[in-house]
C-alpha cells in the first residue's frame, strides 16, 4: 500500500514537473540589430559542473535587447577569468568594444559569481561585483548581472530580471484547455497560476508586480479576477452583465480601468479597487475598449470604432476631453504607452497585415516595427527598450519580441500549443 | 458540406450542458534573486482539469426544457457572418425565426447567444465585436416577440474558434453566433 502510494505520488510529481517544463518558452533570436555594440561575454571559469551556463544567459539577454552583438564563443581564442588576465590588444583585434569575464566558486550549497566588465578601447575596468546565490537562484543571478552590464554601458536600467505573464491554450474545440502562466522575461522558469477549460484573457500586472488582473470565463461568463501571485489567493473584481474585459491598473495601483457593456455597448469604466465603485468615463454609441493608463495616471488610451473602424483615442481623466491619436490606416488598436509617455505601441493593420507599430506622440508619426504576421497584444518592457507581443509561426501562436527601434527581433515559441497575450511585468526589485 | 458545422454545434451545445467549467490556481511563486533556495516545487502547479469533469448535467437545470412537449429546439444552432459585419444574412433569417417561435412557445426555455469572431485583429476588440454580433441576433429575436428575459448574450470573441487555420475558410466558420440552450 505504501509502495503504491509512493509510486503514485512520484507519478504525480513527474506530471507536474513535465507540465511546468512543457510550458517553458525558448528564445530564438530572429534578427540582430545592425547597430548593436560588439561585446564578448567570456564563459565563466567554474571549476565544478555548473547547472547553468551563466555567461550564456547573460549573452542571450544582451543580444535579445538589440543593443549588443555578443561575440561567438568559437571566435574567442583566449578565455580570461578576470581583468588581470585580459590582453586588450587581442580583443581590439576582434573589434570588441566591451568584455565581460568571470569566475564561479562553490561554498557549500552557495555559488559565488565574480564578474568584471571591461572597456576594451579604454583598457579599463568599468564594473566588478560578486553575487552569491543558491542553485535555484542561478538564472536570476545571471539576469541580475545582465541588468548591471546593460545599465553601466547604456545608462538605461536593465529589464532582464523582470517576468512575463501569458496565456496558453492546447487541444481543440470543446477539449481546449486554457492556462495562465508567469515566467522569467526570457521565457524560462514558467509557473502555471491558473488553468481552466474556459477561456482566460487579458492578464495585467499590478504596478508593484505582486498581482495579476485577468478575465476568466470559468463561470461561462466573462469576469475580472485579481490574483495575488505569492499566495495564489484571488478575488472576483467584477461580474457585471455583458462584457467584463481588458483590465488595466492605474500607476498608483488603486484603480482598474476596464471595458464593461453593462449599460449597453462596451464603454470604459474606472473601478476603485478598495470600494469596488465603478465610474463610467466614456459615453457614445460605438465600441470603446482596451484602456491603458498613462504613466502619470492622468489620462487613458483606448480603442474606439466611433469613426467607423478601430482607432486610438486619449481621454484626459481630469477634463473628460477625448482626442483621437491615430490617423494612419484604418485599423489601429490596443495601444500601450512607452514608460516615458512620449510614444505609444499599438497594433496597426498595414500592407503586411497586423503589425506592432510605434507612434511618436509629438510628431504623430507611426512606424511599423515587426515583420512577423498576425501580431496582437503588444506589451512594453518597463525600461521601454523592447516590446513583446503575440504572433503566429507555423499555424501556432508564439510570442515575438522587437526592440523599440524595430531593429532586433526574437521569438519565444512553446514546445506545444498556442501562446499568446504576453504581459511584461514592472521592475520587480 | 454544411453537415460539419451543424454537428459541431450540437457537440458544443451538449458539452456546454454537461461539462462544468472549472479552474484552479497555483500556489506561491518566488521572483526574487536569492529566493527559491532548495525549493524544488517552485510552481505549486495545479492541474485542475480532472476534478471538474465529474460534475454532471443538471448544474443549472438547462436540460429540463428538452423534455417540453410543445416543440423541439431547432436543429440549426449556428449562423455565420461576413467579415467585419454584424448584419444577419438573409439565408439565416428562417433559422432565427424558428428559434423565435420555439422560445415563444416555450416561455420557460432560455438561450445564451454566444458571439464569436475570426482571429484577425486584437482580442479585446474582437470580444466587443462578438458581443455586437450576438446583440444583433438578440434584437432580431426581440423584434419577433421573444421576451428579453429568455435571451442572454455572451461574447467569446476569438477565444473559442470552431476551426483552426489562417485561411478564409476557417475564418468564415469562426464568424458565428451559436444558440446555446
Amino acid at each position: 500500500m505504501n509502495i503504491l502510494k509512493t509510486t503514485w505520488l512520484a507519478a504525480m510529481l513527474m506530471l507536474v514537473t513535465s507540465l511546468a517544463q512543457a510550458a517553458d518558452l525558448t528564445i530564438e533570436i530572429t534578427r540582430g540589430s545592425d547597430r548593436a555594440t560588439p561585446i564578448a561575454i567570456v564563459p565563466f571559469a567554474d571549476g565544478d559542473d555548473m547547472p547553468q551556463d551563466i555567461a550564456q544567459i547573460v549573452s542571450d539577454d544582451l543580444e535579445r535587447s538589440g543593443y549588443f552583438e555578443p561575440l561567438e564563443r568559437r571566435a574567442m581564442f583566449e578565455r580570461p577569468a578576470s581583468s588581470e588576465e585580459v590582453r586588450y590588444g587581442d580583443w581590439r583585434a576582434l573589434d570588441v568594444r566591451y568584455l565581460v569575464a568571470g569566475r564561479i566558486s562553490r561554498e557549500g550549497d552557495q555559488y559565488r559569481i565574480q564578474y568584471e566588465l571591461m572597456d576594451v578601447s579604454g583598457e579599463s575596468r568599468m564594473l566588478a561585483e560578486s553575487v552569491t546565490t543558491g542553485r535555484q537562484g542561478l538564472r536570476d543571478a545571471a539576469h541580475y548581472i545582465s541588468d548591471q552590464i546593460f545599465e553601466e554601458i547604456t545608462d538605461i536600467r536593465g529589464a532582464f530580471s523582470t517576468r512575463i505573464a501569458y496565456v496558453t491554450s492546447s487541444g481543440v474545440g470543446d477539449d481546449t484547455q486554457y492556462a495562465l502562466h508567469v515566467a522569467d522575461a526570457d521565457g524560462r522558469n514558467s509557473q502555471q497560476i491558473l488553468s481552466s477549460d474556459e477561456p482566460i484573457m487579458s492578464p495585467a500586472w499590478s504596478p508593484d508586480g505582486g498581482k495579476l488582473a485577468y478575465v476568466s470565463f470559468e463561470t461561462e461568463r466573462p469576469a475580472i479576477y485579481i490574483q495575488d501571485l505569492a499566495s495564489g489567493r484571488r478575488v472576483r473584481a467584477t461580474s457585471f452583465e455583458g462584457l467584463n474585459s481588458a483590465p488595466s491598473w492605474s500607476p498608483d495601483g488603486r484603480r482598474l480601468a476596464m471595458a464593461l457593456s453593462k449599460d449597453g455597448q462596451p464603454e470604459i469604466y474606472v473601478m476603485d479597487i478598495g470600494s469596488r465603485d465603478v465610474r463610467r468615463v466614456t459615453n457614445n454609441s460605438s465600441i470603446d475598449t482596451e484602456p491603458a493608463w498613462a504613466p502619470d495616471g492622468r489620462s487613458l488610451l483606448f480603442t474606439s470604432d466611433r469613426s467607423g473602424g478601430p482607432q486610438i483615442y486619449r481621454l484626459d481623466l481630469g477634463s473628460g476631453e477625448e482626442e483621437r491619436l491615430t490617423f494612419t490606416g484604418n485599423y489601429n488598436a490596443r495601444a500601450r504607452f512607452a514608460p516615458d509617455g512620449e510614444a505609444i505601441f499599438l497594433i496597426h493593420r498595414g500592407n503586411n497585415g497586423y503589425q506592432v507599430a510605434r507612434q511618436d506622440l509629438e510628431s504623430g508619426r507611426l512606424v511599423a516595427l515587426s515583420d512577423m504576421g498576425q501580431a496582437e497584444s503588444p506589451s512594453v518592457a518597463p525600461n521601454g527598450t523592447m516590446v513583446i507581443f503575440a504572433t503566429q509561426q507555423g499555424g501556432n501562436g508564439v510570442l515575438g519580441g522587437v526592440s523599440a527601434d524595430g531593429r532586433a527581433t526574437f521569438r519565444l515559441p512553446a514546445a506545444q500549443g498556442d501562446v499568446r497575450e504576453p504581459a511584461w511585468s514592472p521592475f520587480l526589485n | 458540406m454544411q453537415l460539419k458545422p451543424y454537428a459541431r454545434t450540437l457537440a458544443i451545445a451538449l458539452s456546454l450542458a454537461f461539462v462544468a467549467g472549472c479552474s484552479s490556481t497555483g500556489g506561491g511563486q518566488d521572483g526574487d534573486l536569492t529566493g527559491g533556495a532548495g525549493g524544488s516545487d517552485r510552481g505549486g502547479v495545479s492541474t485542475g482539469s480532472a476534478d471538474g469533469r465529474g460534475v454532471s448535467g443538471d448544474r443549472d437545470g438547462r436540460d429540463g426544457q428538452r423534455a417540453d412537449a410543445d416543440g423541439r429546439i431547432p436543429e440549426t444552432r449556428t449562423i455565420y457572418f461576413e467579415y467585419d459585419s454584424d448584419t444577419i444574412r438573409s439565408e439565416f433569417e428562417p433559422v432565427l425565426t424558428a428559434h423565435a417561435r420555439f422560445l415563444q412557445n416555450n416561455p420557460n426555455a432560455s438561450v445564451v447567444l454566444q458571439g464569436h469572431t475570426d482571429e484577425r485583429g486584437t482580442r479585446e476588440y474582437n470580444l466587443a465585436l462578438g458581443e455586437r454580433r450576438a446583440g444583433a441576433v438578440e434584437r432580431y429575436l426581440n423584434v419577433q416577440g421573444v421576451s428579453p428575459s429568455q435571451v442572454e448574450v455572451v461574447s467569446y470573441g476569438e477565444e473559442r474558434p470552431a476551426a483552426r487555420g489562417q485561411n478564409e475558410q476557417a475564418y468564415a466558420q469562426n464568424r458565428r453566433v451559436v444558440f446555446a440552450y
